[in-house]
Order: structure tokens, then sequence, then C-alpha cells
């Protein structure tokens, strides 16, 4: 029983990064534009916020005031994250770009960024060596006061730090508006049918531009978190792997659903460490284990394909540029 | 209500051009280039407090400095431009395959498998074969495997064979810890070291010069295929119009899954370069992204051919320039991204100019008349009124 | 009632696409709580008109009146703030929603988000109209009368008065048109204004209190319908005949080409697009097609070229040789191809299934032929020499050969389709609309083409849509009309009035039998 309750605790640390970038994809896939540039914006997320710390804590080298130490990397990561979409949104959206070729770019210049800061940020402005910052780490890991008091309920339950709570009631929330707003509502149609929603009155390019910055600045806390939680403030390059990839993938998964998102984000986490806690397995089938989230995504997109049941599909115009013909 | 949406009526609005002399495009294109040469200069002034003209001078040194840096950046070029070519024939079909990267790491996993398992084992000459015809076929299959079920069910390519991705690199991981050398490093290390089974071999002392021939060939290949060919033709009908590719008895699906099957070719062939012509090893990093960085380059290309071959070299040019600058000035060689990603970011940016064209308004003229905001009947039920 | 101020007015109405005059100097008027017929041929202006008053165009010239009082309708949303909403023919709705959830699309309610009420509002609007409408109901699952009705409860919802119904009944069956036609008196007799924008005649009739009737984009006159007859309405609407001294040689050789047989098609949504067709396209002879948008003519080509599926019937060509007979039935472009029947095709949408408007005319010219021959590598220099002699011969106006087609004039496209159409030189050529937006020189030309094929000896197949054309160029004009053969006349001793009368209404035996409720009449796109 312990460790079944260490094994969730420990897929769910895993799968809050998903959570949140699936939640931002999610999001942006919505107005119609798939932002393969999602793995770059969680980069660009987790080393904004790191700078902001690592300035913090440069300049203050006694205690560090708790609200502080936790506001200025959250606010440094969103205004990263931000940047980031904005410029994928003004190329796709206002310049009408492809789609594929932007995000991509996008996602090299953001890996980029966030290695080479990351990576060379101590060098620069520090004294050398590589990035830690635990300092400010054991600020945003504080867990839930009463969580060990409460056996494995409180393992499972109330062992984790506020990020990965706001995780789940991002998701909630924004499963909430996409279903039961009608924000939502018309940000949907934007997606399947830019047309409709235009004749129906509804701002499309504002609704495109909202949703990409909005979805972009959720998926750069999912780096934010990985960083400042999950690795303790130790920043190495490339650390971050596959997890943006592996965001757009649970889109599919969860089919467009960032309820069934904070599921598949747990369960997608748990393969990352579930070799830790079955006793006799490799090394190379953790390997294959590993390869499952992208064939069960492959399954799902193609039963969803061959079904052709309409609301599991893909929004109608993802990937397409609208552009209201002149008349 | 009414009053508002008047004054949001633009005075400017966008029209698609219709044809721009060649020169004049390129012209756009490369003021955009220098426009991002400078912005990413401003960006490494600011960041590293450098002076930008000497790190444009050290990245041009890191990449054309000597014969020796010449040469690996033309080994570098060669294999970007392999992989960029082969995803071409499916982006002039609008065929969004960003599946370039696991389909060259199936051809490099065929080919380490072969090198492993049967190096040594039979003449040199028969080993080849062997692993030309493997690394083909695997990156075939990658590739035929997203066109079928395109083909017949119309799924989503661009998101298929991004998984598909990361089945290869997933696979290579696995068989990297099943192949270890040592054991315990979860590393092949180099393969057949000794005997060098499988390696290709080096022609006039130098090289990596069989890859860049080869590379050369399949891009003169390549464009006369598009050019002249039946296959080419049927591509561009395909890609241009599917309903008049029907009119004229086209065999759409047919194509679709023909052509994805020469994009996985060629991509095999890639993987076959990167392990028995350079690496001769393989690990899940094998490829390193440049089956993404391939989409780009094909795109900048405008998917011709023989355009690759510069923005190919673009591309490693600003790789091999950037680990320079990491080196002389102890920074880390992903500003070479940084910088990419900014010249990218223009030259997506400029494509509108060259396909879009600004003019100004004469939609509204000056006999407008204010509407009368107080017109009763039409306006008391515009609400959704649900909250009664 | 005269003195009473109309709740819509147009003056001195202009509106120019290019060179083409869609609308001239046209003055109406329509009173509160009327429904009004818009009644004209294709082409004679009606939906641009309409357009204007909805927001889609903005009018070059002339006033719009609401209620006495001049406005400026520069978008839908403004047509929508003044009362005015528009039911297109191609319907704007979300698939994936379901009914309320596309009436309520782009609202901004005040408080909060609530779909049951909105369902509520709904149903009470059907119930009190008389709709049949599921708010629950998904587009997708829909048939196309529904569909329509959401987009009339849409507008409703929008608290709209003025309505226009751009051809509502082309998508319908008898029935759905008669539920259609209930719902739109009960709006009448709550105080909406209707327009109904139409070509057949006998809906006029029965359904609208006044027309309007518009003739090559210009205001004709407005009657009271219990004053009008469908005769002097037809009058009004083709005019009277004018000479358009088009050559019509004499046919030679004529034996039969083409044989269909009691053709059937059924449009994927469903819609039984082809009904029953049969005839007879002989060689050295032009087939006139007339009949009014829609009424099947593009699926009829379409299943004879090999692009339809066909439900039953038969297609069989005549070989000229041997007068043996080849089943066309069932068979692809490539099979028919290789069977050896030159036919030729120019299709309605020329730039988005004629030609590859991003290729240079010899690309094009190879279109068809690309594929002949064993070696995997194209032949250019016939197609390049193609191209010279009928950029040449048909006077195609291009700055080069190498000029994408998409850069060309509409008549240039169109020369160089047709160019290599006839290149082949086909045994059954047809032809629709082809003179379609050419200016007269360019038209003549396509006439003139066509007549040169007839003289060759090919069976010519010409879908038109002005009459005088059709009269004065084909030797014997089929007329469909929903799908169905209404009549087929000789073209020497045609009357246009007659033809438009066949045009709109089947012959009084098929109107019985369609009426009874397993036939569909019309179609959509």
């Amino acid at each position: 029983m312990n460790t079944i309750a260490l094994f969730i605790s420990r897929a769910v640390v895993q799968g809050i990064p998903l959570v949140y970038g699936s939640t931002g994809e999610i999001i942006t896939e919505k107005a119609g534009h798939l932002n393969l540039g999602i793995p770059g914006v969680m980069y660009v997320g987790a080393v904004s916020g790191v700078i902001g710390s690592f300035f913090y804590e440069k300049n203050n080298p006694g205690a560090l005031n708790p609200f502080l130490a936790i506001i200025i990397p959250l606010i440094c990561s969103l205004f990263g994250s931000l940047v980031m979409s904005l410029i994928y949104a003004f190329l796709t959206v206002t310049l009408r770009a492809n789609q594929n070729v932007t995000g991509l770019a996008l996602t090299t210049f953001g890996v980029g960024f966030g290695n080479f800061f990351g990576g060379s940020l101590a060098t620069i402005y520090g004294s050398g060596g590589s990035l830690a910052l635990r300092r400010t780490s054991i600020i945003f890991k504080t867990a839930l006061p009463f969580a060990s008091k409460l056996g494995n309920f409180g393992t499972i339950f109330f062992s984790y730090s506020f990020l990965a709570y706001l995780a789940i009631i991002i998701a909630i929330l924004a499963q909430v508006f996409l279903t039961k707003t009608r924000a939502g509502l018309n940000l949907r149609a934007v997606g399947e049918s830019p047309a409709t929603a235009d004749a129906a009155g509804i701002n499309v390019t504002k609704y495109k531009y909202l949703a990409i910055i909005i979805g972009g600045m959720i998926a750069g806390l999912g780096g934010l978190y990985f960083t400042m939680d999950y690795t303790s403030g130790v920043w190495s390059n490339g650390g971050f792997g596959d997890r943006g990839w592996l965001a757009i993938a649970l889109v599919i998964f969860a089919i467009w659903n960032p309820d069934i998102g904070i599921l598949g984000s747990i369960l997608f986490g748990g393969l990352y460490v579930i070799y830790i806690f079955i006793p006799g397995l490799s090394r190379s089938s953790q390997e294959l284990i590993m390869m499952l989230p992208y064939v069960v995504t492959l399954i799902v997109l193609v039963i969803t394909s061959m079904r052709k049941k309409r609301e599991n599909q893909p929004p109608a115009s993802l990937g397409l540029s609208y552009f209201r013909e002149e008349r | 209500m009414a009053d508002k949406s008047l004054s949001g009526e633009k005075k400017f609005h966008v029209v698609k051009r219709t044809g721009i002399p060649v020169w004049r495009a390129w012209l756009i294109r490369i003021i955009a280039v220098f426009l991002a040469l400078i912005v990413a200069g401003i960006f490494v002034m600011v960041v590293t407090k450098l002076n930008p003209i000497d790190v444009y001078k050290t990245m041009f040194d890191g990449a054309f400095g000597t014969g020796r840096k010449l040469w690996s950046l033309a080994q570098n070029t060669a294999i970007l431009l392999c992989i960029s070519l082969a995803v071409t024939p499916a982006f002039k079909m609008k065929f969004w395959n960003i599946g370039a990267e696991g389909q060259v790491m199936a051809g490099c996993i065929a080919t380490a498998t072969v090198m492993i398992l049967l190096g040594g084992k039979m003449p040199t000459w028969a080993l080849m074969i062997v692993m030309i015809v493997s690394s083909v076929l695997a990156g075939v299959v990658w590739g035929i495997i997203p066109a079928f079920f395109k083909a017949y069910w119309n799924t989503n390519e661009t998101l298929f064979t991004l998984m598909m991705n990361y089945i290869a690199i997933q696979l290579a991981s696995y068989l990297s810890t099943v192949w270890e050398n040592p054991a315990g490093s979860a590393h092949i290390g180099i393969i057949n070291s000794a005997s060098k089974a499988g390696w290709l071999p080096t022609l006039f002392g130098k090289k990596y010069l069989l890859n860049i021939i080869i590379v050369a060939v399949i891009t003169v290949a390549l464009y006369l295929y598009f050019k002249f060919s039946k296959h080419g033709y049927e591509i561009a009908v395909v890609g241009e119009s599917q309903n008049t590719a029907r009119y004229v008895g086209m065999n759409v699906k047919k194509i679709i899954i023909r052509t994805m099957a020469l994009s996985g070719a060629l991509c095999g062939i890639a993987g076959l370069l990167i392990v028995a012509g350079t690496d001769h090893t393989l690990s899940s990093s094998s490829v390193g992204g440049q089956g993404f960085t391939a989409v780009m380059v094909s795109w900048l290309a405008k998917f011709n051919p023989f355009t690759m071959i510069l923005t190919s070299g673009l591309i490693a040019a600003l790789g091999k320039g950037a680990s320079e600058i990491a080196q002389e000035f102890n920074l880390n060689d992903s500003i070479a991204d940084i910088i990419t990603g900014i010249i990218i970011f223009f030259i997506i940016g400029c494509e509108f100019f060259i396909n879009y064209k600004i003019v100004r308004s004469n939609r509204v003229n000056s006999k407008i008349v204010k509407i009368q905001p107080e017109n009763e009947t039409a306006q008391s039920n515009i609400t959704e009124g649900e909250k009664a | 009632m005269e003195k009473e101020v109309p709740v819509l007015e147009l003056r001195h109405v202009t509106k120019t696409f290019g060179k083409v005059v869609a609308n001239r100097d046209v003055s109406m008027s329509v009173r509160k709580g009327e429904i009004l017929s818009v009644l004209g041929e294709n082409g004679s202006g009606k939906t641009t008109l309409m357009n204007m008053i909805a927001g889609i165009y903005y009018p070059d010239e002339g006033q719009i009146f609401i209620n006495g009082r001049e406005v400026s309708i520069t978008s839908p949303k403004v047509a929508f703030d003044n009362g005015i909403g528009m039911i297109h023919q191609h319907f704007k709705l979300v698939d994936v929603f379901n009914a309320t959830e596309n009436i309520i699309l782009g609202l901004k309610g005040k408080g909060r988000y609530n779909l049951k009420a909105a369902e509520k509002k709904v149903s009470e609007i059907t119930a009190k109209y008389g709709f049949d409408l599921d708010p629950k109901k998904k587009i997708y699952n829909m048939s196309v009368s529904e569909k329509q009705t959401v987009e009339i409860v849409k507008v409703l919802y929008r608290g709209a008065e003025i309505f226009i119904l751009d051809e509502p009944t082309a998508v319908l069956t008898p029935q759905e048109t008669e539920k259609l036609f209930a719902v739109l008196r009960k709006m009448r007799d709550d105080g909406k204004t209707i327009i109904i924008i139409t070509h057949k005649l006998r809906e006029v009739m029965e359904i609208s209190d006044r027309v309007t009737i518009l003739r090559k984009g210009e205001y004709i006159d407005t009657v009271n319908t219990k004053d009008a007859t469908e005769k002097l309405l037809t009058d009004m609407m083709v005019g009277q005949s004018t000479d358009l001294n088009i050559d019509r040689p004499e046919p030679k050789n004529v034996c039969d080409r083409l044989i269909v047989k009691d053709l059937n098609v059924t449009s994927s949504d469903g819609v039984k697009k082809v009904d029953g067709v049969s005839f007879v396209a002989k060689s050295g002879e032009i087939l006139g097609i007339a009949g009014i948008a829609n009424s099947g003519q593009r699926e009829l080509l379409e299943a004879i070229a090999g692009l339809q599926k066909i439900d039953s019937g038969e297609i069989i060509y005549v070989d000229p040789k041997t007068n043996e007979e080849i089943d066309l039935r069932d068979k692809n472009v490539e099979q028919i191809r290789n069977l050896g029947v030159r036919l030729s095709f120019v299709p309605e949408d020329r730039l988005g299934m004629g030609l590859v408007g991003d290729m240079n005319i010899p690309y094009n010219m190879m279109l068809r032929s690309y594929n002949k021959g064993k070696s995997e590598f194209l032949h250019t220099s016939e197609p390049k020499k193609l191209a010279k002699d009928v950029v040449e011969q048909l006077n195609v106006v291009t700055p080069g050969l190498d000029t994408p087609v998409r850069e060309l004039s509409g008549g240039n496209v169109q020369k160089v389709l047709v160019g290599r159409e006839i290149a082949s030189s086909p045994t059954v050529m047809m032809a629709a609309y082809p003179a379609r937006g050419l200016d007269i020189n360019s038209s003549y030309l396509i006439y003139d083409l066509l007549n040169k094929q007839k003289k060759s000896g090919a069976a010519v197949i010409f879908v038109g849509e002005d009459l005088d054309v059709l009269i004065a160029l084909c030797d014997r004009i089929l007329v469909l009309c929903g799908g169905k053969i209404s009549g087929v006349v000789d073209g020497r001793k045609a009357d246009k009035n007659e033809i438009g009368l066949l045009m709109t209404n089947l012959p009084e035996k098929e109107k019985i039998e369609s009426d009874s409720g397993k036939d569909v009449s019309g179609n959509g796109r």
C-alpha cells in the first residue's frame, strides 16, 4: 500500500508539467492553431523563472522573502511564455504563416534560449559553475503541513506543492470554460469554422490571440514547475527532455478535454517512474515503456479518425490560416 | 452598437498578390535575413556585452575559417540537405510530414542493426547492399504508415508523424541499452571499431566525401524528378488541387502513399549516411532534431532542391559558427538555436509581404452616413435574453 | 396604404464588380408585414442586391432606408443591428455544435451563460411559428431542411424584423417547402417582413404578396401577385428575344453517340440530383441543356465524365468507327480514357477543377495527356507546342507561356481550358457554362469553337444559362427542372418563354407525381 501511494505521488509529480502543457495546448488548438512551439514555450517558461529567481537569490544572500521568492519567478515565467506565444500568434494569425514551420522554429528558438541561459547564466553573471536555486526551490516545494500526518491518503492527495494544485485547478477551469461558458463556445466555433464565427459577429483575431497567449502562459508554468519543483531548482541542459512533445500527444489522448488530460498526464507521468516500482524491470524495458504513451496516443488518433465520431475529431480548421476574402 | 461597428471599419486591408517578380521576392527575403542578423546581434550584445561584429566575425570564421572547418561544414550541410530533400516530396503534395526525425531514425536503427548483427559475417559488398536495402525499407515503412491512414481515413498526418518520431527515438534508446558497450553505459559506442565492417568507404582519402557525393546526386535527381517526371507532375497537381487531380483521372490515394514512400526512403538513406557514413554509432540523439530543422529548411527554400543547398548551408553554418563563439567566449552553443530561430521568424514573417499586399481601403467612401442608433424595433431583442 | 413609410427602401442603388455591372440604378421598396418575392433569371442581380441589404456588399452608389431613415450597412453585424437577417444558400453553421449552440453563437448575453434557458427560448420560437426543430440536435445529424430551420431561428432569435431568404426552396423537398411556407406565413402574420429570392414561378404565386422583377441587373417592375399570371411574370423576367446572330450550321452525319438511360444520381448529403434522366447526344449536333442553377446539370455531366458515382441507369458510348456500344457506367476517368473514348469536359469550376492555377500554360496543357507513353518522364515539347498554338489561335492574352494561368483574366483562362479540351479532337465534348463571365468577343469565340467541334463530327453538350444563346446555338435543347427532364425543344423553333416556363415547372403530370411525396425538387450545392 505504501508503495502504491508513493508510486501515485511520484506519477503525479511527473505528470504536473504535462497537465500544464496539455491544457495550454488544448486551449490553443481549440482556436484552430496547432502550436508545435509548445515545447519551446515550456523551456522559456522554465528558464524565465530561473532567471528571475537567480537574480533575486543573487541580490539577497540572506533569507528570502517567501512571497517575493515565489512571485518573482512566477511573473518572469509568465512574461517569458507570453512573449513566446505572442511571436507565434503574430506570425500565424496576423501574418498567416504556416503553423507547422512557425511552431518548429519557436521550439528551436525556445529550447536554445532555455539551454543557453540555463547553461550559461551562472557563467555570465555569477561565479561560474552550474545553476542551482535550492533556496527558492525549497519555498516552491512547500507541501501542505498536514500531509505527512495523514498517511497514504496524505501522500496521494496532499504531498504536493502549490503549483501542482494550481495545475489541476487550471485544467478544471479550462474544461469548464470550454464547455460551460459563452466565450468557450465562441472559442470552439473559431477553431471549428472561423468563417461561421466571423459571420456570427465573433472577433476571430482577438479570440485566436487570446487563446494562443493564455494557452502558452499556462504551458510555460509547466516548465517553471519542472525546474523549481521537480528538479529542485537545478538546471540541466536538455533535462526537460521530450515532455513538451508528450504534452502535445496528450492533447490527442485526451481528445481535446482538459479534464481527461489530467488523468492522462498522471498516467503518462507514471510511465516515467514505473521501472522504479516494478522489481526486476531492466533499464531496457524502461525505454520500451516510455514508448507506450506515443503508441497509445497513436492508437487513439487512428481509432478516432476511423470511427469518425464528429465530437472526437481535431478542431476542423486546425492548422489552417483564416483569411476573410475581401468582398 | 452600430457606431462601434462602424468605427471598426479598417482604413487598410490586405489582399492577395497576384505574381511578384522573383527578384523582388528574393530582395524581401534578403532584407529579412539582414534584419534578423541585426536583431540577433543586438540580442547577443545585450546578453553577453560582446561586440556583435566580433561575434559575427568569430561565427564566420567558425564556419568558413579554415579548410578543415569548411569541409566539416560541407558534411553537416550534406546530412541536413539530405533530410530536407526527403521531406520535400510530401510537402509539395501539401502532406504535412513532420516525421522526418522518426523516418531518419528508422534508417539509423536499421543500419546499426545490420552492422551489429551481420558485420563481419558476410562480404563487405553484400553487407552494404543489406544495409542500404534495410535502411531504405525502414524509412519507407515509417513514412508509409501515416500516409496509408491519411489516404483511407483522413487521419491527421501532422499529429501522426509527430508520434512516429518518438516511437523511433524510444526504440533507439531501447536498443542503446540492449547493445550497450561497455556494459552499464547505455551507449552503443563505435560499432565495429576494429573491423570497420559496414562503414561507408573513404574516397580519395577524404572522410565524408561519399556522403557529400550521394547527397549531391540525390539533389540533382530530385530536382529532375520534380521537374520532368510524371510522378513529379502528379505530386504538383495533387498538392495544388485534389479536385483537378481526380478530374484528369489521377489516383490520389496511390499518389499520396507512393510519395510518402519516397520521402521515407530518402530519410532512410539519410539514416544510413548518419550511422554508416558519419557517426558509426546509434543513440537516441543520432538525428538530433535535424528532422525538424529540415522542415524549416525545405520550406525556406520554397521546396526547390537547389535553393535548399543554400538554406541548409545557412542553417548548418549558423550551427558551426555558434559552437565557435561558444568556445571562444565560453558560452554554450545553444546560441546557434537562438539565432536560427530569430532568422527563421523573420523569413517566415516576410513571406506575408511576398504573398499579400496592404492597400488603402476604398470600401467606405465619403458618402457614409451615420447610422441612427435609436432603431427600437431592431435593437430591442438583440440579447440572448436567457437570464430571464 | 400608399402613404405608409416602407420598412425598407432602396434608391438608385448601383453595384459593379470590375467592369461587370451587377445592379444598375435599382429602386424598390418593401412594406412592413409582407412577403415580397424577388424574381429574376440567373445573373439578374437578385442575390447581389440582397447582399447589399445584408451588409455583405457595399453599394457603389445609392441609398438604403429603413423605416424612412437612411442607413449605411457596412457589415452583416450592422445589418443585424438594424433588424435585417439574411439566410444564405450556404449555411454558416458549426457542424459539431447543436442547434441551440449555433443559434446563440457570438451573442453578447447578459448574465450567466445558460444553455438550458436558451434552449427554452429556442423551443418557444419554434413552437410559436411551427418549426420542426430539436434544439439539442447536432448539425451534422441534420437534413438540409433542418439546417435551414436553424438559420431562420438564429435570425429570429436575434430579433430581426426583416428576413431575406436566398433561394430557400432550392434545397427542399416539396413537403419541406410546404412546411417552410406555412412558417413564413405565420411570421408574416406576426408582423415580420420577408423577402424571398427565387426563380420558381409557382412558388412566387403561392407564397408572395408582391413580386419585384429584376432583369440583367436592372429593376423591371413590382406587381401584386394576385394581379399577376405566370405568363406575365415570365415575359417580364426573360424579356424580349434578342437576335444574337450566332452561327448555327446544319447538322451533318447525325448518328447516336452518347446514350443516357434513366440516370439517377444522389449527392453525398442524400439529395437526389439527377432523377431518371434519359437522352441521346448525337454526333454533328449541339445539344443544349437549360435549367435554373443547380438543377442537376453539374452532376449529370460529372456522371458522364466518370467523376460522380451513379445510383442506377446506363451511359452508353457508341464508337464512331466500329459502331460498337461501350458501357461507361461505373468507369472512372482513367478507365474511360483507356477504352479509347475521346471525351472532353470543360467544367464549371475552371481553376478549381479544369486547370491548375499555379502552373503555367504548357503544364496545364499536359494535364490530360501527361500519362501517355511508357516513359516515366514528361514530354514537354508537345504541350509547349500546343500551348503556343492555343495562345496564337485563340488570341490568349498573356505575358508569356510561363505565366501561371491564375494570373490570366477569366476569358483567357477559359480559352486555355477550352483550347486544351478540343485539342484531343473529342468525339464527345461537354461544356458547362463556357461563356460565363466572358466578354462578348470571347463568348463568340467559344461558340465558334463549339460549332467547329460540331462540324467535325463531335457530339457537343452545352450547358448554358442565357436562353438567347441556347436558342441561337443549339440544335436541340433539353430542359432540366429539379434533376428531371421537363422538356426537349427544337432550337430552331424554340420560344424563350416556353423554355422559361419549362425551367421552373415540371409538366402537369410530372408535377402531380412529384407532389405525391417520393420526389425531391431542386438541388443545393
